[in-house]
């Protein structure tokens, strides 16, 4: 398979994709930094993509959530072809991305980050207030959802450990009813515990039935939480795999070079036709 | 209570909850302010007993009182990390131009106090416009817009009135309805306690209510501790942004309405008192404010403004050089920096997991 095949996953149980990439450039000046890249991200399903520093992952996730326009080709929300002009519209439609700044105001209290923007009231104009005691329970269920019980919503943001405030975030993703939910992980490594609050947020919110993406270059995390993983190298796509076609191992030597990933992909579909279908 | 920022400390809040309401009353930004105004109130109150008759008092809350309406509107702007210099420029303005209306135009006393408070208004839109367009550092911006307003308006004066002094204005129809309304008076005793410090407590009021109960205030708060996130999700940052210079604007139109309407006069390149735009963003800081955006309140700088007042009326019935009074200022910025500075890290500082 060439590097910039389309990559087509059949969609599991012949559901609709959430989201789908057909061909999409992105060109910075002369330089692609995306090259016709497709891909399809199925709900219920974690897709994990992969590559080194520079190989389009962040313009990919920039291009997912409608802060980065497209050259060439088309991008499919529930099969219907659409063109964002900001990150609100994206999130108008469902897809709620985690930024590796997390969107999070460290001095307000944690219901206040979790509602910004889109705070309840009650009462008319002049007197519409905040509804202050059905914010705090809100969040509460919310955050227990994601896997931190327990929590006092009158905390500052600032007191949330590095990986509860990104389940901070994906609690407000899957509160607000959003059907896609990209990840852009931190590129700092974060400790165990933290990755493990993370990754019990990731997985309730694929256990809501969400298409996630998860941006990640550590591929035995990868490994563990996706289902199918999306290999970027050079702004092509490199390789897309499942599960059930590669081991951690594998994936970590497909990590170590674009072009090295090339041939082993290459190898890979020779070895399983099937895959150049996806 | 609403004037509550977020406790401190570990996110499953797990402290007996004797410790858990200490700490929150020390999470209250107007601590300090109030901690100052204790202070402040009983060593006057030693050294200068008359600070506690009817005639001091009364002093003491008119001056805070026109503080205060200043300094809860510039501590709002602060919450959302702007600031504005030309508070006090946009005050001495707007009365030059009333009485310029009343007093060569011929207007009555409503429409010109429309009018200038539309110039004021317009005045804070060209501010808000250009901070949230150009990026440029609100500071800069505003000092620009003060020294603009402060040539325009004594040069206009003088040209268009012959002299940078209006007055003889008290004969205007519709003057003594303005006089009830913004500086109407209680006498008590010797004291002549004005209608400004209804003013006062109606806008601190108002300011805690907004802030902390409404969708606008939490988009206050956002703008100040996290511009790009809010961005991000969708909070209304330039509207808020622009909304709360043409708030600072008002107060300032407000402002310069009290004395003019007490004097019946209005001296260009004068201040409103002693003020300049500083001394709001001084107080504000006193109540509790952060310079860089995110944390404050309305009540701290009402506070704020009643600490200024006390030590500056305890130091004149005092007796004492009324210079002292800067140094005095001085000291409580330098102490209400430090306690700010301490709250930040506390709540900033992010526990190891």
């Amino acid at each position: 398979m060439s590097t910039s095949t389309t990559v087509d996953g059949a969609p599991a149980g012949g559901t609709t994709p959430v989201l789908e990439l057909r061909g999409i450039t992105v060109r910075h000046g002369n330089v692609p930094a995306l090259n016709r890249v497709s891909a399809v991200l199925p709900p219920g399903r974690i897709t994990c993509v992969l590559g080194e520093n520079g190989s389009g992952k962040s313009t990919l996730v920039s291009v997912l959530s409608g802060l980065q326009r497209y050259d060439e080709g088309e991008l499919l929300v529930d099969g219907v072809p659409m063109r964002f002009r900001s990150a609100r519209q994206a999130r108008d439609v469902g897809i709620a991305t985690v930024w590796q700044d997390l969107a999070v105001a460290p001095l307000l209290s944690i219901w206040r980050n979790f509602f910004l923007g889109v705070e309840p009231t009650r009462g008319v104009w002049p007197l519409r207030r905040l509804d202050i005691d059905g914010a705090r329970e809100t969040t509460v269920r919310a955050m227990a959802r994601v896997g931190i019980p327990g929590l006092d919503p009158d905390q500052p943001a600032s007191a949330l450990q590095a990986g509860e405030r990104q389940s901070l975030a994906v609690a407000r993703a899957l509160h607000f009813g959003a059907r896609a939910l990209i990840i852009d992980e931190p590129v700092t490594p974060m400790t165990v515990a933290r990755q493990t609050l993370f990754g019990q947020a990731i997985l309730a919110a694929r256990a809501q039935g969400l298409a996630v993406v998860v941006v990640t270059n550590n591929p035995r995390y990868a490994h563990l939480i996706g289902d199918r993983f999306l290999l970027l190298a050079h702004g092509q796509v490199a390789g897309s795999l499942t599960r059930e076609d590669v081991d951690a191992d594998d994936l970590t030597a497909l990590m170590a070079g674009g072009e090295q990933l090339t041939t082993l992909t290459d190898a890979l579909t020779e070895l399983h036709p099937e895959l150049g279908d996806r | 209570m609403s004037d509550r920022l977020p406790a401190f400390g570990s996110a499953r809040a797990a402290a007996p909850s004797g410790r858990r309401s200490l700490a929150r009353s020390l999470a209250r930004p107007s601590l300090p302010a109030v901690v100052g105004l204790v202070v402040v109130v009983a060593f006057f109150a030693l050294r200068a007993p008359d600070l506690l008759s009817p005639f001091g008092l009364a002093t003491v809350l008119d001056t805070a009182a026109v503080l205060g309406v200043g300094a809860v509107a510039v501590a709002l702007l602060l919450i959302a990390g702007q600031f504005d210099l030309s508070v006090g420029v946009v005050a001495v303005s707007s009365s030059l131009l009333t009485a310029l209306l009343i007093g060569y135009a011929g207007w009555s006393t409503w429409p010109a106090l429309l009018v200038s408070l539309l110039a004021a208004l317009a005045v804070g839109v060209v501010n808000g416009v250009l901070v949230v367009n150009t990026g440029l550092p609100s500071f800069l911006v505003t000092l620009a817009t003060f020294l603009i307003l402060q040539g325009t308006s004594q040069a206009g004066a003088q040209a268009v009135a012959g002299s940078t002094r209006v007055s003889g204005l008290d004969q205007t129809p519709g003057w003594s309805s303005a006089s009830a309304l913004f500086d109407g008076a209680l006498e008590v005793g010797n004291g002549r306690f004005t209608v400004s410090i209804l003013w006062w407590l109606a806008l601190t009021a108002l300011a805690t209510w907004g802030l902390w109960r409404t969708r606008f205030g939490n988009a206050v708060f956002a703008c100040g501790g996290a511009r790009q996130a809010a961005r991000e999700l969708g909070v209304p940052v330039r509207r808020t942004t622009v909304a709360l210079f043409c708030l600072t604007a008002a107060a300032g139109w407000l402002l310069g309405t009290f004395t003019l309407v007490r004097l019946g006069s209005v001296q260009a390149g004068g201040t409103v008192g002693i003020l300049s735009g500083i001394d709001f963003i001084v107080i504000a800081v006193i109540g509790g404010c952060l310079l860089t955006g995110g944390y404050g309140s309305a009540i701290g700088a009402a506070i704020g403004a009643l600490l200024y007042a006390v030590a500056r009326q305890g130091i004149t019935l005092a007796g004492w050089d009324t210079r002292w009074f800067q140094a005095l200022l001085g000291v409580l910025l330098l102490v209400a920096l430090l306690a700010n500075g301490e709250v930040r890290r506390r709540l900033k500082s992010r526990p190891r997991s």
